[in-house]
């Protein structure tokens, strides 16, 4: 019987279940190890063979490299875990979310300042706006 | 006895802590914050909390994916503050109340709740941010806390209900505590946030203030909400506040045995936006 999973139709939005939970391991575990500044400095000298330490997938790794968060998220990343990768590149919690979004930081913010995105047309995959 | 007086609830946004540490209080973006938080510290002061029971959820910082607790307290001595990869914040280390913490654990347990026991652990932003905003910028925290972590972070978390009756355990087991201390219980997270994906930034002023109407007026109402509710309206981050229902659950009105009446509005404040989250902020006293 398949699991009752009532959110996979809000858009833009992947819940982090047991299941993506199960995918991302590594690749969290990944970014959990850039908690201590050795690391961190081991993974700045040399990004791809500081992953080539963990088994993650090829995918995961080069969604990494490019700092893709969103397809670091569809591969299993968890954004609290994620937000060590910004941290190590001296990047804010609202650059990060920005990223994700399409938009520039600047209008980010401007956004955010303004109320922040409704939630109008924003409920439902496919929902008129 | 112990006695639970007065529950605090309010957001932990991790700039928040960044905007104190680096005293940036006083820029126009962040005076209306601290200024929500005002009253609080001047009430603080004369409640003088024995204790703080503190609803709070790690934020991939004390807890990787190697373990992941559901309800976990905090039974140690002590906690320091968390490198959560800008380096510790410049706060006071966390004092513990091994004795209560560990008398709340049994009771708890044998109620069906069945809670992890950290005896070490590190606290992140979502401890210290509201005991910076509650408390101010002290040389040392005024009272000890307990950290009672609640994982947020994989689904499913616990729900609205689940919650709302583990408050009321709490309450059984802190009342059932020799010693007269005066204890607060803290809710802490959200409001209305999400942090990734497209649909990042989004916040819901008019859900927030319902939120806040019914657990005030209808917590029982509230506790009956689906996460699904909570993502679709507050944001995939926003599901933090069933973290409220905890500390909402220990208050008196809601419990039948020393059953009181319905709890005194202190304070109430909301503000958008503290980087990505609308801040949320409340004390109910009980009667």
């Amino acid at each position: 019987m398949s699991l009752d999973k009532p959110y996979t139709d809000v858009p833009g939005t992947t819940i982090f279940d047991a299941d993506m939970s199960r995918m991302g391991y590594h690749l969290n575990q990944f970014c959990m190890s850039l908690m201590k500044a050795e690391n961190r400095a081991r993974f700045k000298a040399n990004e791809r063979a500081y992953l080539d330490e963990w088994p993650m997938s090829e995918e995961q790794k080069q969604a990494v490299l490019d700092r893709d968060l969103n397809r670091c998220i569809a591969l299993g990343g968890n954004i609290y875990f994620l937000a060590k990768i910004g941290a190590t590149d001296g990047k804010s919690f609202q650059q990060m979310a920005g990223s994700m979004t399409g938009m520039t930081e600047d209008q980010y913010r401007e956004m955010m300042i303004k109320g922040g995105r409704s939630p109008e047309g924003n409920r439902y995959t496919g929902e008129k706006k | 006895m112990a006695k639970i007086s007065a529950s605090v609830f309010t957001s932990h946004v991790p700039a928040i802590g960044a905007a104190l540490d680096l005293g940036k209080t006083g820029e126009d973006y962040w005076k209306p914050v601290f200024a929500g938080y005002d009253f609080a510290k001047q009430w603080e002061k004369e409640q003088k909390p024995d204790v703080v029971f503190l609803v709070f959820n790690d934020h991939a910082t004390a807890f990787s994916l190697d373990m992941i607790p559901t309800f976990a307290i905090g039974t140690a001595a002590e906690y320091q503050p968390a490198d959560e990869g800008w380096g510790p914040r410049p706060v006071p280390k966390v004092i513990g109340h091994p004795k209560l913490a560990a008398h709340i654990a049994q009771s708890v347990i044998q109620d069906d709740f069945d809670l992890t026991i950290v005896n070490k652990m590190d606290v992140d932003h979502g401890l210290t941010v509201p005991l910076s905003l509650i408390f101010g910028q002290v040389d040392a925290w005024p009272c000890p806390v307990i950290p009672f972590a609640v994982n947020v972070v994989q689904y499913p978390v616990p729900s609205g209900r689940r919650c709302f009756m583990l408050g009321k355990a709490i309450r059984k087991a802190i009342e059932s505590y020799d010693e007269p201390l005066n204890v607060q219980i803290w809710g802490t997270g959200g409001m209305s946030h999400q942090l990734q994906g497209p649909r990042a930034g989004l916040i819901n002023r008019e859900w927030d203030n319902a939120f806040l109407d019914k657990l005030i007026n209808d917590p029982d109402g509230l506790s009956k909400v689906p996460h699904i509710d909570y993502v679709r309206e507050a944001g995939s981050e926003g599901i933090e506040l069933v973290m409220w229902l905890i500390a909402r659950g220990a208050m008196s009105d809601v419990n039948e045995t020393k059953k009181g009446n319905a709890p005194t509005v202190r304070h109430r404040f909301y503000h958008v936006p503290a980087s990505n989250t609308a801040v949320g902020h409340l004390i109910l006293e009980n009667n």
